[in-house]
């Protein structure tokens, strides 16, 4: 079956600035594709390049197993766009701002009848469709970014970190969204910082740094592959703790006031420091995407 | 996917627009109904008082009709010069509405025309509500002062597209000052609006006959009094080359500026 997304040694530039550098990937039919990485590591440009925003500089992009240069504007007119701003439109209400979209669309307006009342039902914002869009919380206004990103009833549908600045219960009525969306069958290309996020909706997903893809896969695969199954946190640590993990090569980071150790088989090595090394501070958890990601893309800060 | 494109899909923007508009219409009809009244009372009455009548054309013209057409070209010129300089620099840079609708079919030359037809429009809206009091006054000569109309639209794009090109190079919506009091201020006192031009000095003269405004002046009058001459020609020749060179400005410094 053809990818509904193919990038072939995408890049792009500003100026001296390396954007994007030569990155490629595949979307399948029905997945969920996460692109992760730390601020200025080149996602959003993807992204936009993949929805036609942003122009190429160079590298080849199929959407639909079509050459994305020929018929752009039907192939636009199957995708669905959450951008990172909720660019909604103050001047208008909830109804309207979904209803003008769908005109951009030029969608038939018995059809756009039908969409609006399925999408303000989906999204729960039945009731609230006369309202002003300035008057909404952050929540409802990302829910209302989805339902207008989901108007067009797109067959792929693209998001440029859904979930910044909610709240829990808002994260996670909005994943309930994008899981039901998923079974439905539709294609989503997604970043997030979040890394439970990227845990919970991706089947796929890239890390990227600096314009480049570091590694790509399932979240746990990665996380067996470059953390292994559990991590134990060491708080305070002393000094032959160190010389042991050193003696022994295990695979750890040292921040200081903090150890960070991968292991495979965590609890034996789990109690084994227990019972010599550290009486407390030491902590046993699952190795999770947010560990691969720190091992990968480095603690320094980006910005 | 973004070579330049442009299709009948404007209207769409075109309509978005209007559906802002119709909720405050209450509010944006004020100005134009109300400004008239307040130049015809000021100038007309009081100043007209003082000046008495003036020659146009060659016929001796009540000071209040020589000026109301000029109130008209104004209200073209600001209506559309506002709409694509604040009113659009908002929608692009503070409401990122342009940034939506490019995640959509539309294409940024949709975009922009759409823009500018309703700065053209919102010229013609106030036109018409324009008119509406000045005939009260008995100050327009039918049925020619309803070219007036067309005229505004003409007018509104020529505007309108000057307007657009600031949206694409400012840094600032405070920058808009700058055009305002070097391109708009200056043509609002010195196109024939409110004395004729042959009253200015001659390089004065010269300098008046390069700007927009004049024409667009010289076009209402003519049309509001019923008096056509070759300058009347002259005027619409001169508003549509402006435009058809104006508005691929606007539209190649609008890509520039969104298009990143």
């Amino acid at each position: 079956m053809p990818a509904i997304i193919e990038v072939d040694n995408l890049r792009k530039s500003y100026g001296s600035a390396i954007a994007v550098d030569g990155i490629s990937f595949a979307v399948q039919a029905g997945e969920c594709f996460g692109l992760l990485g730390p601020n200025g590591a080149g996602k959003t440009t993807t992204i936009r390049m993949v929805y036609g925003f942003t122009p190429r500089e160079s590298g080849r992009l199929r959407l639909f197993d079509r050459d994305c240069d020929d018929a752009w504007r039907a192939l636009k007119s199957r995708i669905g766009v959450c951008q990172q701003e909720n660019n909604l439109d103050p001047d208008l209400t909830v109804r309207e701002n979904l209803e003008i979209f769908a005109a951009y669309f030029d969608l038939p307006p018995d059809v756009v009848r039908e969409r609006v009342a399925f999408l303000l039902h989906f999204t729960a914002l039945e009731g609230r469709e006369l309202s002003n869009v300035r008057d909404l919380s952050g929540g409802l206004m990302r829910r209302l970014v989805l339902a207008r990103a989901l108007i067009n009833e797109p067959q792929l549908l693209i998001l440029d970190e859904p979930t910044t600045g909610l709240d829990p219960q808002s994260r996670h009525q909005l994943w309930s969204r994008l899981e039901e969306l998923k079974q439905r069958g539709l294609t989503t290309l997604l970043t997030t910082h979040y890394m439970d996020e990227a845990q919970r909706l991706c089947d796929r997903l890239v890390i990227m740094d600096q314009g480049k893809i570091l590694v790509e896969g399932a979240p746990l695969y990665l996380i067996r592959q470059h953390v292994g199954n559990s991590v134990i946190e060491v708080v305070a640590p002393c000094s032959d703790l160190r010389r042991m993990l050193r003696d022994k090569e295990i695979l750890h980071e040292d921040l200081g006031q903090r150890l960070v150790i991968y292991s495979s088989d965590g609890e034996a090595l789990y109690r084994e420091l227990l019972g010599e090394h550290c009486r407390e501070g030491c902590m046993l958890r699952p190795a999770t995407l947010e560990d691969v990601f720190l091992r990968l893309t480095g603690r320094e800060l980006r910005e | 996917m973004t070579g330049f494109s442009l299709s009948r899909r404007f209207v769409r923007v075109w309509q978005r627009n209007l559906l802002v508009y119709r909720k405050t219409w209450k509010i944006s009809f004020v100005p134009p109904l109300l400004e008239p009244l307040f130049y015809l009372a000021a100038f007309g009455v009081g100043l007209g008082g003082l000046v008495g009548a003036l020659s146009y054309g060659g016929t001796s013209t009540a000071y209040t009709a020589y000026i109301a057409p000029a109130l008209i070209a104004i209200n073209i010129m600001q209506s559309a010069f506002f709409e694509n300089t604040y009113a659009s620099f908002v929608r692009m840079f503070y409401q990122k509405t342009f940034d939506a609708m490019l995640a959509t079919p539309l294409t940024i030359e949709e975009v922009i025309t759409g823009e500018i037809l309703w700065g053209a429009t919102k010229s013609v809206i106030g036109t018409a509500l324009m008119m509406v009091v000045i005939s009260l006054f008995g100050l327009l000569h039918y049925p020619h002062a309803l070219l007036l109309l067309p005229a505004a639209f003409l007018g509104g794009l020529a505007f309108g597209c000057a307007g657009m090109i600031c949206t694409a190079i400012v840094p600032t919506i405070e920058t808009f000052n700058l055009p305002l009091f070097l391109f708009i201020t200056p043509m609002f006192l010195f196109s024939g609006t409110f004395f004729p031009i042959g009253n200015l000095p001659g390089w004065a003269q010269f300098v008046a006959g390069i700007l927009p405004l004049t024409h667009l002046v010289e076009l209402c009058r003519s049309l509001a009094l019923g008096r056509f001459s070759s300058a009347t020609l002259v005027a619409v020749a001169y508003l549509v080359i402006w435009s058809a060179v104006l508005f691929p400005l606007a539209l190649a410094g609008m890509r520039r500026r969104l298009v990143r």
